[in-house]
Order: structure tokens, then sequence, then C-alpha cells
């Protein structure tokens, strides 16, 4: 049976500092992260700084066992700005940009509802920071994946899995899902930014992220990034769970293109562990397929298979949801949240049923439909090219978190989400995961929390030693399994005395 | 700042439109345009006045 899909979204955005000449990311990264912090402790419901503990990280590890290659294993920057928030999530400077993962999700619709209120932090935080900043200055942060110059960023994606099942299976099925699910993952770019290609090939493609793919699996996430990547840091205990790290996803404004990323990909490694899915769809050159999926407005090119074949995207997500409905019909869906997972699958076939008949249909449910009908409709009343420089500041706005300049926010989304729970989800954690605990903990005891981090807190209550309290099951410390436990402890000496006894 | 407020003229226009949208519930292929026109003219107010400059020096470093 497979394991619950504990669930999550790390997003990198795009930041500069208008107004001061040479700006600096790293900084300007810090500034936002930093106001966002005092303006929390400002706030009534003030926490102290609780920095995050870097004891378990190990990033370098690979999924494929010791010594596969000569690869840098990434690195852990400590130095810079790192906060965890009572709703579980962590907020830190990573390399250049400011960034936030989700506390750990039950759902993807839960995850729907995080990675929206991390966009409310962002926006409180460019709020906050713009009171301390000279006058003419500003701090724009954009929800994108690339500055249309080279360079990209990520938003990835954690998905909590069985360490028995061949981590080789993993990768064929991921490998077929992520290259194909990019016909509703994608955020919509104009041109292309890989080696040779620009404008004039490719005016418009559905993802912000395809050109950067150049190997099918490694350990990699800044070069030669791979489509499938082996870190394999399950921040769980390590003999039972192992933690799928997707890098391929672009950052969606879109909530349903949210909901059906995390959602489909869910249930898709749900039948990987169940053997549910009927044949291994492996293609030719899985790199080039990315691509040519991308770079298909017509949504009907053919791809080429490994054995001579050939299917288009399209066919291989009508495959993968016939299984899934299958799979739902005979074992259930409840590794993935049973509402939630219908609610997917019923998105699911209406998105492909769209995609197939017309996909200016889906304006309203599908970011890189939204964006190229505003562009489309644009580049009609202005007489346009694809290159034009107006065109470029248009796509770019789209993703601009400010407000009173957001276009996706104009673009009529549909949402799935309320605007209560989002707030709420700014300070309150998931009741469903041990993200409870590490919240309300912080919630209540900040003050003598030392350090915390995915799968531990290390509380100080007064005398030696520091206590580590560790929390190896992402699915204990939920309300219902510590929630009256909490409540009846007024210290955390107590709750310590409680946990040991 | 001068640029912005001049492209603040379409908006009168656009709760015109409305207004006649308003009663008729059908989708008429005019229903979609005018509300594609009105999201136009919202789009030519909010869009950045020195957008391609903004578009030019907009470069990020790589991150993950």
């Amino acid at each position: 049976m497979a394991i619950h899909k504990v669930c999550g979204i790390e997003t990198e955005y795009g930041i500069v500092l208008r107004g001061a000449g040479e700006s600096n990311p790293v900084t300007a990264s810090s500034l936002l992260i930093n106001a966002y912090v005092a303006d929390l402790e400002r706030s009534a419901s003030a926490s102290s700084k609780v920095g995050w503990d870097f004891e378990d990280e190990m990033p370098g590890n690979d999924a494929r066992g010791a010594a596969v290659g000569p690869a840098a294993p990434p690195e852990v920057e400590t130095h810079l700005v790192n906060a965890v928030l009572t709703n579980g999530a962590r907020y830190y400077v990573d390399h250049a940009h400011p960034e936030l993962s989700t506390p750990e999700c039950a759902d993807a619709r839960s995850v729907v509802v995080f990675d929206r209120a991390a966009e409310a932090i962002l926006v409180r935080s460019m709020a906050a920071v713009s009171r301390s900043l000279p006058e003419g200055h500003e701090i724009v942060v954009h929800k994108n994946n690339s500055d249309g110059k080279g360079n990209s960023y990520g938003c990835h994606e954690n998905y909590l899995m069985d360490r028995a099942t061949p981590f080789g299976r993993i990768v064929t099925h991921a490998t077929a899902h992520f290259v194909t699910r990019q016909l509703f993952t994608g955020s919509g770019k104009i041109g292309s930014e890989a080696p040779g290609l620009g404008v004039a090939e490719v005016p418009y493609q559905l993802t912000q992220r395809a050109d950067f793919f150049e190997a099918e699996v490694g350990l990699e996430t800044t070069l030669k990034r791979p489509i499938v990547n082996t870190r394999d840091e399950p921040h769980a205990d390590a003999q039972k769970y192992r933690r799928l790290h997707v890098i391929t996803g672009d950052a969606n404004l879109s909530e349903t293109a949210t909901l059906l990323k995390v959602g489909t990909t869910a249930i898709v490694l749900s039948m990987v562990e169940d053997e549910a899915l009927a044949r291994d769809i492996v293609f030719r050159s899985p790199v080039q397929a990315m691509r040519q999926v991308s770079y298909d407005l017509t949504l009907s090119r053919p791809l080429e298979l490994a054995d001579g074949t050939t299917i288009t995207a399209i066919d291989v997500q009508w495959e993968l949801f016939d299984r899934a409905r299958k799979y739902a019909a005979e074992r259930g869906l409840e590794s993935v949240g049973a509402a939630v997972g219908a609610q997917v699958l019923t998105l699911w076939e209406q998105v492909l049923t769209g995609l197939e008949l017309d996909p200016m249909s889906l304006a309203d449910r599908l970011d890189w439909v939204a964006k190229k009908r505003l562009l489309d409709a644009y580049r009609e009343r202005h007489d346009l090219s694809w290159g034009d420089q107006r065109l470029a500041a248009l796509a770019l706005q789209y993703h601009d978190l400010r407000p009173d300049r957001s276009l996706s926010q104009r673009a009529g989304l549909v949402r799935i989400t309320d605007d209560e729970e989002v707030q709420r989800a700014m300070s309150d954690p998931p009741e469903d995961t041990r993200a409870y605990f590490r919240g309300q903990c912080l919630k209540r005891w900040s003050n003598q929390i030392v350090a915390a981090n995915w799968d531990s807190m290390v509380f100080d209550i007064g005398q030696d030693p520091l206590r580590r309290v560790p929390m190896m099951e992402p699915m204990r410390g939920t309300k219902a399994h510590v929630g009256t436990l909490l409540d009846a402890c007024a210290t955390p000496a107590e709750l310590l005395a409680r946990l040991s006894a | 700042m001068a640029e912005r407020e001049q492209k603040k003229k379409p908006a009168p226009a656009r709760e015109a439109e409305q207004v006649t949208e308003a009663p008729p519930k059908t989708e008429s292929g005019e229903k979609i345009k005018a509300e594609l026109d009105g999201l136009l003219d919202e789009i030519d107010e909010v869009l950045e006045s020195n957008a391609e400059d903004f578009v030019r020096s907009y470069v990020q470093k790589g991150g993950e």
C-alpha cells in the first residue's frame, strides 16, 4: 500500500532593488526577510527569531547510492538569514533569492493554500521593507523562474516516498509524467533561453523551465540540471522513507495549475509504489522531449519512444489519467487524501479535455494560457511582434507580486482557496502533519526554542544540556496526535517531561 | 508619472461597456471581446511606465 504522500513546495522568487543603481540581490533578500520578521515581532502575534538548525542537512547524498560521479554536492549556506515561521514554513535567503518552503502538507489542496500564504508573506515583506528603504528605492518580487537572459531559479516540490520502492522505477515513471505534465504546469515564456534558440525560433513556449534541463538523472540543481533529481535527504526516518525532490516545475500563479501539478504527481508516485502502472513509457531522448513539449503550441507533435513507436504528450497524460481513475476505483486514494484526490481527478480530466478541444478555453485555469491570451490581445491591439520589449514587459509583470502591478491577479484566474484560509495559513500550521507540532511550539514558546528544522526542534528550558526533540515521522505530531498534549502543558519543560515519560 | 495619468483615460469607456454587458447572460463572442478590451485598458493603466527599461535591467542570478 502506498505511503501517505506528504508534500510541499519551495519557491525561489525573483528580486530587484530599484532606484539604487547597483543592487546586490543577497543584501536585498536579507533586507526583505528581516523586515518581515521585524514586522511580526512588532505585531501582536510576536515570535522571537528562531534560527534554522543545520545539524541534519545532507544535500549531497545521492539516491542512487555512493560515488556515482564527480558531481559537486550542493552547499548549505548557513550564514544567511533563515527564519522558521509559526505556520511551520522556512523563509530564508538561498543563493541570491528569497526562498520560502511551505510546511509539510498532507494533500495538494493544502499545498495550494500554503503556497498562496507564501505569496502573501512576500507581499507583506515588500510592504514592511519599503518603510525602511530610502525615498525612491523599492524592492520588487516576482514569482517566476527565469529572467529571460539565461538565468533560472527554481520552484521545487517534495514528496514523501517509501524507501522500499526501487529508485529506478521512480525515475522511469516520474520522467514520463514530468515531460508531459508541462501541458498544464507551464507558466508560459516568450522566446527560448536554450543555446542557439531565440524568439524567432520559439515565439512562445509553455514553460519557463524546459530550456534549462540538460540531463536525465543527477544530483545537481544549479548546472546541468536533471529531469529527475537524486538528492537523497529525507528529513525523516531514512530507513523507511525517501523524499523525491522535484525540480522540473514552474512557479504557478494559477491555483488550478499548482493543484494539478502537485496532485497528479502525488497520484502517479502512489501508483509507482503500488505497481499500478501498466507499462513503462520511456522517451528516446527525455531531455529533447522536455523541450519539444514546451515548444509545441499545437500540443500534437508526436514524441519518440525508446521502442521506436511515438506518442503525443496529451496521450501520455490520458494514459496516466486512465490508470489513475482505475487505481482510485480499485485501491482508493487515501495516500493523497481521498477527497482532494477525487477533486484532482475531476480537474485533470477537465483540463486534458480542454487542452484537446481548445487550449484557449483554459485561460481562466492555466498560467501559460492566461498569459498567452493577454499577450495575443495586446499584440493585436498595438500591432507588436513577439520580440517587442513591451510584450516582454507585460509577460514579466504577469509574475509581479505587487498587488497594484500584478497582471496574473487581473487575468480572471479561477480560485480554489479563499482569502480567509490563506490569511490564516500565514501564521497557523497545517493540522494534519508534523508541521502542526513545529508551528504550535513556535507560537507558544518561541523564547525557549533555540533552533528548529524539518525533523527536530531544540529547546532551552534553562538547564543544561539543550534538549532536542526528534520528529522523524512526518505524519505524527498532528493536531489529532498532540493537540491535547500541547493544550495541557503550560511550559515547554512540562511538554518535554511528558514526552519523555 | 505624467505618462501614467494620461493612460487613465480609457477607464470611463470600460465602465460603459460593463453596463451594457450586464443584462444578457449569453457568452457571445462580442461579450468576450468587450471583457478582453476592458482588461487591456486596465493593463495599460498598471503597466510600468518605464516597462521596457525595467525588462532590460531585469537580471537575476541563477538559483537552486
